[in-house]
């Protein structure tokens, strides 16, 4: 349990070993962990402004959508407009054409009536004749009283 | 107990097992462990603990120096990552402690509580294992933990001193520290208002006990190490002896085998907290004495 000369021996150990540890391990390991602290730093920053980005895009998001959607409010309020506008115009312009139809038709329908008469009335004019032909064929010659016939059918 | 061909006595066992191996320097060439020759001799060497503590140095050194050399800078591995909370808790401690840094003082300090823990945990090994084992070869002496040896705790705290007072001159000047730091202290003459012709002597007072205390410091560094190992290793060696007689069984030789056992397991578990405060303390005190030396008081 003597000192001797195992004190220096351990002293120039020591004084080894921890130059060695500060050459070569210390500076290494600092440098190592100093790096992944900035890391880590520099990954919390931009994890943050991600967020911050995240954030700043939603409200855009938001105002974008609330645009649109009153954008879609007018649209669809001028397509209602301009909708019961063309159904106003198609209703008058229906009218008018039925107003026209039906003019049209009665006045068809009238030449018909008037054409319909005049026939009659030429016939009426041949049958009157031929009955009065056959009431007088046994005592008028038809030649005889022809004029007085045609004159009689020229005015009914 | 039964070795080199004979039982010894409880007391020969204990005085075998704090015996270093040494190697010591003769009038007719370097012998080994002769006590007449060894005694009082400071031209001997402790084998074992040199080596051991040459060995379990170069363990450290080996150890951080590879997994820092392959070390990942983005995501550590397992042993990476112990080593880095090592790192850190040295580099933690250095920094609360000091103003101002050093490129010296925290890779000095990581160095001694991982290799003074690595020295202190050779306690846990079984106390007759090594030895046994050596025994085999031809070794006859073997103490296995270096810090149980004065010499090597005493080596480490006088490097220790040496870079206190080289720090200090460097800091301080000559004068500031000679003068300011041992004569000034603690009673100021210039404070008390004493004569000028007393300072001298006040002076004087000062240096004696400034002095004192400087030397206590690697005095207390390296004898608190010492004293706790050694008393740590005594106490395996007497808990060693109550299994002694294990192999001649008797009721009594089995019972004192278990209260061995059970002490023994006791005292381990203890010692794991003594190994790794005493290294944490060695550090932590290194790095005050340090810093205390490199700041103006």
């Amino acid at each position: 349990m003597d000192l001797n000369a195992t004190l220096l021996g351990q002293m120039l150990a020591f004084g080894v070993f921890a130059w060695f540890c500060m050459k070569f391990v210390w500076p290494l390991l600092l440098d190592i962990i100093e790096e992944r602290q900035t890391q880590i730093a520099d990954g919390l920053a931009a994890a943050d402004k991600g967020n911050r980005a995240l954030e700043e895009a939603e409200a855009e998001k938001q105002a974008i959508l609330e645009a649109a959607r009153t954008q879609a409010r007018e649209i669809i309020d001028q397509a209602n407009t301009r909708a019961s506008g063309i159904v106003d115009e198609a209703r008058g312009e229906a009218g008018n054409e039925k107003e026209r139809i039906l003019a049209s038709a009665h006045a068809e329908a009238e030449q018909d009536a008037n054409r319909a008469r005049e026939e009659l009335r030429g016939q009426l004019g041949a049958l009157a004749i031929a009955g009065a032909e056959k009431i007088i064929q046994r005592e008028i010659d038809a030649n005889a009283h022809k004029d007085l016939l045609d004159r009689l059918a020229a005015e009914i | 107990m039964a070795s080199e061909g004979g039982t010894k006595t409880g007391g020969e066992f204990i005085e075998h097992h704090l015996q270093n191996l040494q190697l010591c320097k003769g009038d007719d060439g370097w012998v080994w462990n002769v006590k007449e020759v060894c005694s009082g001799n400071f031209w001997a060497f402790n084998v074992d603990s040199m080596v051991f503590s040459l060995i379990l140095g170069l363990f450290f050194a080996t150890l951080f120096s590879y997994i820092v050399r392959n070390a990942s800078r983005g995501v550590p591995n397992r042993m990476q990552a112990l080593i880095e909370v090592v790192f850190d808790f040295v580099n933690g401690s250095v920094k609360d402690t000091m103003h101002g840094t050093s490129r010296l003082i925290a890779p000095l300090a990581l160095t001694i509580v991982v290799w003074v823990f690595f020295m202190n945990l050779m306690d846990l090994l079984p106390v007759d294992l090594l030895p046994r084992i050596l025994e085999l070869f031809g070794v006859h002496y073997l103490k296995v933990v270096p810090s149980t040896d004065p010499n090597i705790t005493f080596g480490m705290s006088i490097s220790i001193f040496l870079l206190i007072l080289y720090y200090s001159f460097r800091e301080k000047g000559v004068g500031g520290f000679v003068v300011g730091e041992l004569m000034m202290n603690p009673l100021n003459p210039r404070d008390l208002g004493v004569p000028k012709l007393f300072w001298p002597l006040v002076c004087a007072f000062n240096f004696i006990l400034e002095s004192v205390a400087m030397l206590a410091k690697p005095l207390s560094l390296s004898l608190r190490l010492f004293g706790n190992m050694y008393a740590g290793e005594l106490m395996f060696i007497l808990i060693a002896l109550l299994f002694g007689s294990i192999l001649t069984p008797s009721i009594a030789n089995i019972g004192l085998g278990v209260v061995g056992a059970v002490l023994h397991f006791l005292w381990a578990v203890f010692h794991i907290l003594v190994v790794s405060l005493q290294a944490y303390i060695f550090m932590m005190l290194t790095i005050v004495y340090l810093s205390q030396a490199k700041e103006a008081h």
